[in-house]
């Protein structure tokens, strides 16, 4: 369902030149229309009801120069980053065994299914107050949401990716005198590679989307600054600062842009069998 | 036994992997609802010989190959392979099938080694004896390439030397050159032959192309339709090696495609009265291919 966002093609690796190219143009044109639509108050005698209200990208870029000196702001950043990566590596280490299991264990799956279908719709903000009160830090409730909302994502992939794989791979190493578990590892393993990495491309998605409800949601760090970007831009609207909304904003798209792009990569490494046609 | 000291050649001693069929009955399912693929189905693979079975599409041939091979247990009768009865697959008989089971992760290479590597049987000349099956096949300069990047003929070559450097007993091909185009099929046929003639191992070939089954065979087993028992076994006296253009000048060769057309169409016949769609695409075929009318 959600797999199917992330064509093949979307995996492959080197960029061709044209497709940069296009990429700035792209860039270049909506940051245009952007400054040209809210320097205007009345476009072509309408008046605008919105887009007037939105910072210019010029004072935004002049905002986000002052904050690339100011500590606080990488402080943000580092703190959002951390948390997605602790939730995200937590959402694979625990995600992908259990998928497997469940996959290649009729009993495991017979006893863990109908709990983890339960479980799943529930959003993670939805988890937010329960975390907070049950673990002891807002570290790791923080943390835990985070996980939560890659965790899913995983195990679902894992699972429909392993229990799609034909029998005629089974039969093949059976015959030539293979053990359970150097099927497995040989057969199970690399064949279920390729969801595993549209699963976690997706989990890291959603990761995103979490932690920075969840810094808002849950007050973000001890004080003022220093609390994830998710936080950053809860404190700018309540200082009033626009464009610092906009640089906050701006900032985890590009956290988010670099997570992903990092993680097509590192999947199409292990996965060179897609890559090379 | 090791592959790794048998220098790179060595054929299998033309002596064993006599497989013998008999009374081999298989049902499936249950009460009301079952469905008898195969019975009371005899018949023997004799040792060094290429034995090819051939019927109408549908009649359980593949049902057959799960039996030999061991993934399935026959519902009455048994099948001996060298006198020992079969219950598991084993290395001792290799199915290559009908779609390509190449593992799309790993390369040429990495699937041909991967036999010797599930067993723990790599030796030090492991690598070479597969370097040695992959020129053999014609693949030497795409050791290093995945499946996805081979064509269809090629990746059937992959797969025949992935089942050989098992050096199993009987080699089992279950339609292994269907989808093939016509071209890449008859060069298939004469690698293949060539492979045959070069080991005389036991082989036991699949088919339901009466030209392949001609050109291949030592011995032809019709069989019947569904439920699947043998029709009848032709011996085929034709020298090897052999060359394609013989086999058309053949006048046993002809004779004895005749014969199997008509037993087939028979058979067709019977099942296209059963309403099968195969079977009356068959007919229609047949018709088209001997002048007769397709009505009976």
């Amino acid at each position: 369902m959600q797999a199917a966002v992330f064509s093949r093609a979307s995996l492959q690796l080197p960029m061709p030149s044209q497709a940069t190219r296009r990429a700035v143009v792209s860039i270049l044109l909506f940051i245009v229309f952007w400054e040209a639509g809210s320097r205007s108050k009345e476009w072509l005698g309408t008046a605008l009801p919105w887009i007037g209200m939105v910072p210019a990208p010029s004072a935004v870029l002049q905002v986000w120069g002052g904050l690339l000196t100011d500590p606080g702001y990488w402080q943000s950043w580092y703190l959002s980053l951390m948390r997605v990566l602790m939730g995200f590596t937590a959402a694979m280490l625990v995600g992908i065994p259990l998928g497997l299991l469940m996959a290649v264990s009729r009993v495991f799956n017979d006893m863990w299914f109908p709990s983890f279908e339960v479980l799943r719709p529930i959003p993670p903000l939805a988890w937010v107050p329960a975390s907070i009160i049950f673990w002891p830090t807002q570290e790791l409730s923080i943390g835990f949401v985070t996980f939560l909302g890659a965790f899913f994502a995983v195990v679902i992939n894992v699972v429909g990716g392993a229990k799609s794989i034909d029998t005629r791979f089974f039969h093949a190493a059976r015959a030539m005198g293979a053990s359970q578990w150097d099927i497995f590892r040989r057969v199970v393993l690399p064949a279920t590679l390729p969801s595993i990495v549209v699963g976690s491309s997706v989990g890291m998605g959603i990761t995103w989307n979490v932690v920075v409800a969840a810094e808002m949601i849950s007050g973000g760090g001890s004080s003022g600054s220093g609390g994830g970007l998710g936080f950053f831009i809860w404190n700018s609207y309540v200082g009033g600062s626009y464009e610092q909304i906009v640089v906050g904003m701006i900032s985890i798209g590009i956290a988010g842009y670099a997570c992903s792009e990092a993680l097509r990569r590192l999947g199409g490494l292990a996965t060179p069998w897609l890559r090379k046609r | 036994m090791t592959i790794s000291g048998r220098p790179a050649a060595a054929p299998q001693a033309g002596n064993s992997g006599e497989i013998v069929v008999q009374g081999v009955g298989k049902d499936y399912g249950a009460g009301a609802f079952s469905k008898c693929v195969m019975r009371n189905c005899s018949f023997t693979i004799e040792s060094g010989k290429l034995t090819v079975m051939i019927g109408p599409s549908g009649c359980g041939k593949s049902t057959l190959i799960r039996l030999l091979a061991g993934f399935e247990r026959p519902t009455v009768g048994e099948i001996r392979i060298d006198g020992e009865i079969v219950t598991a697959p084993g290395k001792d008989r290799l199915v290559v099938f009908q779609e390509s089971a190449l593992f799309p992760w790993m390369t040429s290479m990495d699937n041909i080694l991967y036999g010797p590597r599930a067993r723990g049987e790599m030796g030090p000349n492991t690598r070479e004896h597969a370097g040695f099956l992959l020129k053999k096949v014609g693949l030497e300069a795409f050791r290093d390439k995945y499946p996805s990047q081979l064509s269809g003929g090629m990746q059937r070559r992959a797969e025949l030397a992935r089942a050989m450097i098992n050096n199993p007993k009987v080699m089992i091909l279950d339609e292994p050159f269907r989808g093939l185009d016509a071209m890449s099929k008859e060069l298939m046929w004469e690698y293949y032959a060539a492979l045959f003639e070069e080991s005389h191992r036991t082989n036991f070939f699949i088919t339901t192309d009466i030209d392949e089954a001609i050109y291949l065979a030592d011995r032809l087993i019709v069989m019947t339709n569904i439920p699947m028992r043998v029709r009848t076994v032709i011996d085929l006296e034709l020298p090897r090696p052999r060359r394609l253009a013989d086999i058309f000048d053949n006048e046993h060769a002809n004779d004895v495609k005749m014969t199997v057309l008509s037993l087939l169409h028979e058979e067709a016949m019977k099942s296209f009265s059963g309403g099968s769609k195969a079977a009356s695409d068959f007919v229609e075929a047949y018709a088209r291919r001997t002048g007769k009318g397709a009505t009976a």
